[in-house]
C-alpha cells in the first residue's frame, strides 16, 4: 500500500508542476494587467495601514524620546544657572502677599524654557514648553509657546498650543480638566501654580482665545491667565478645544517645588544627579 | 508583480527568501523616515493651533 502511493506520488508532482507551467504562459495580457494593478491596491492599502500606525503609535514613541531628551537638557540647565535673586515685598518680610513673580523673556523659536505639570493627566505627567508654534516645534517638543503672548507669570495670557493626538499626544486629556485642577509651570527662577477655569469649544479661525484678556481682544488685563489650545474633537480637527486657567501662586526654585509635584521634580533632578 | 520579482531575485529559495525580508523592511523603513513625515503636514490631525493655517 505505502510502496504504491511513494511511487505514484513524483508522478503526480510533476503533472502537477507542468499544468502550473502551462497556466503561467497561458494567461493573456488582460489577465497580467489586472493582476499587477490588484497586487498594487492591495499594496496601496497595506501603506495606508501603516500609515495610520505610523502616525498614531510611532510618533508617539519617537517625540516622548525627544521631549525627555529636552527634558533631561533643560534640568541640567536649571542645575547650572544661577540662583535668582528672590523678588523681595517692599517691606522685605515674609508677609503673605506674594511679590511679582519673574518673568521670563520670550523665548526663541525652538528653544525649551521651561516644563508643565499637569497632575490631573496622570501623576508623572511633565512636558516641556518651547518657543514657538510650528510643526516642528509642536511634533517633537511638547506644547509650543504662541509667540507674542506673554511669558508664566506676566499679567496677560500665556497661551500655549498642543498635539491632541499624535506625536507624543501632550494634550489628548484636555477634556478631562476639572475647574479647580492644578496646573504647574517651572521655568529656571521657579515655579508658577495655575488653576484651570473652564473649557471651551471654539472655531480654528477664533484667535481671541490667545488674547492677554481671552476672547476679549480690547480689554487691558489684570489678571495672569494660561491658555492651552488643542485640536477637536479627538481624532479630527474641525474645531478647537481650549482650557483656561488663572496663576494662583508662585514660589522662587530655592523654596523647591509645590508640594503635589514634588516626587516629580525630584526625578527629573535625581536622573541628573 | 510580486511573484514575478520572486522568480527573477537571485540564489536559492532560501536567499530569495531573506532577499525578500529584506526588500519589504526597506521599504518600510524609507516610508517611515520619509514619505509619512513629509505627508504628516497635510494631516490635519496635527493642527491643535488657533487661526494659524499651515
Amino acid at each position: 500500500m505505502t510502496d504504491v502511493k511513494d511511487a505514484a506520488a513524483p508522478t503526480r508532482r510533476a503533472a502537477h508542476g507542468k499544468a502550473k507551467g502551462n497556466e503561467r504562459r497561458r494567461r493573456s495580457p488582460f489577465q497580467v494587467i489586472v493582476q499587477v494593478f490588484g497586487e498594487l491596491l492591495i499594496t496601496a492599502g497595506l501603506v495606508l495601514l501603516l500609515f495610520v500606525a505610523w502616525e498614531l503609535w510611532w510618533t508617539n514613541i519617537e517625540s516622548n524620546q525627544k521631549q525627555d531628551e529636552a527634558l533631561s537638557s533643560l534640568f541640567e540647565e536649571f542645575q547650572q544657572a544661577p540662583a535668582v535673586p528672590v523678588p523681595q515685598n517692599s517691606d522685605g518680610g515674609d508677609s503673605p502677599e506674594p511679590a511679582d513673580p519673574p518673568v521670563l523673556d520670550e523665548p526663541a523659536e525652538g528653544e525649551t524654557f521651561g516644563v508643565i505639570y499637569i497632575p490631573r493627566f496622570g501623576e508623572n505627567h511633565a512636558r516641556p514648553l518651547t518657543g514657538g508654534v510650528g510643526l516642528d516645534v509642536l511634533d517633537t517638543l511638547g506644547l509650543g509657546h504662541y509667540p507674542g503672548t506673554q511669558m508664566p507669570g506676566e499679567v496677560g495670557n500665556f497661551a500655549v498650543a498642543g498635539h491632541r493626538q499624535t506625536h507624543g499626544q501632550v494634550l489628548d486629556l484636555i477634556h478631562t480638566l476639572v475647574p479647580g485642577d492644578k496646573i504647574y509651570i517651572q521655568t529656571k527662577d521657579g515655579f508658577y501654580t495655575y488653576v484651570f477655569r473652564n473649557n471651551q469649544i471654539v472655531m480654528p479661525d477664533q484667535v481671541d482665545v490667545i488674547a492677554p484678556v481671552p476672547t476679549l481682544p480690547d480689554a487691558k488685563p489684570t489678571e495672569r491667565f494660561l491658555t492651552m489650545t488643542s485640536c477637536n474633537p479627538r481624532f479630527g480637527a474641525e474645531e478647537r478645544i481650549i482650557a483656561y486657567a488663572v496663576m494662583d501662586n508662585w514660589q522662587p526654585a530655592s523654596q523647591g517645588p509645590p508640594k503635589e509635584i514634588t516626587e516629580r521634580v525630584a526625578e527629573f533632578y535625581g536622573k541628573e544627579g | 508583480m510580486y511573484a514575478w520579482i520572486f522568480r527573477h531575485l537571485p540564489g536559492p529559495l532560501w536567499v530569495r527568501i531573506i532577499l525578500s525580508v529584506l526588500l519589504v523592511a526597506a521599504a518600510v523603513v524609507l516610508l517611515m523616515e520619509y514619505a509619512f513625515p513629509w505627508l504628516s503636514q497635510f494631516n490635519p490631525l496635527t493642527d491643535s493651533t488657533i487661526g494659524i493655517t499651515e
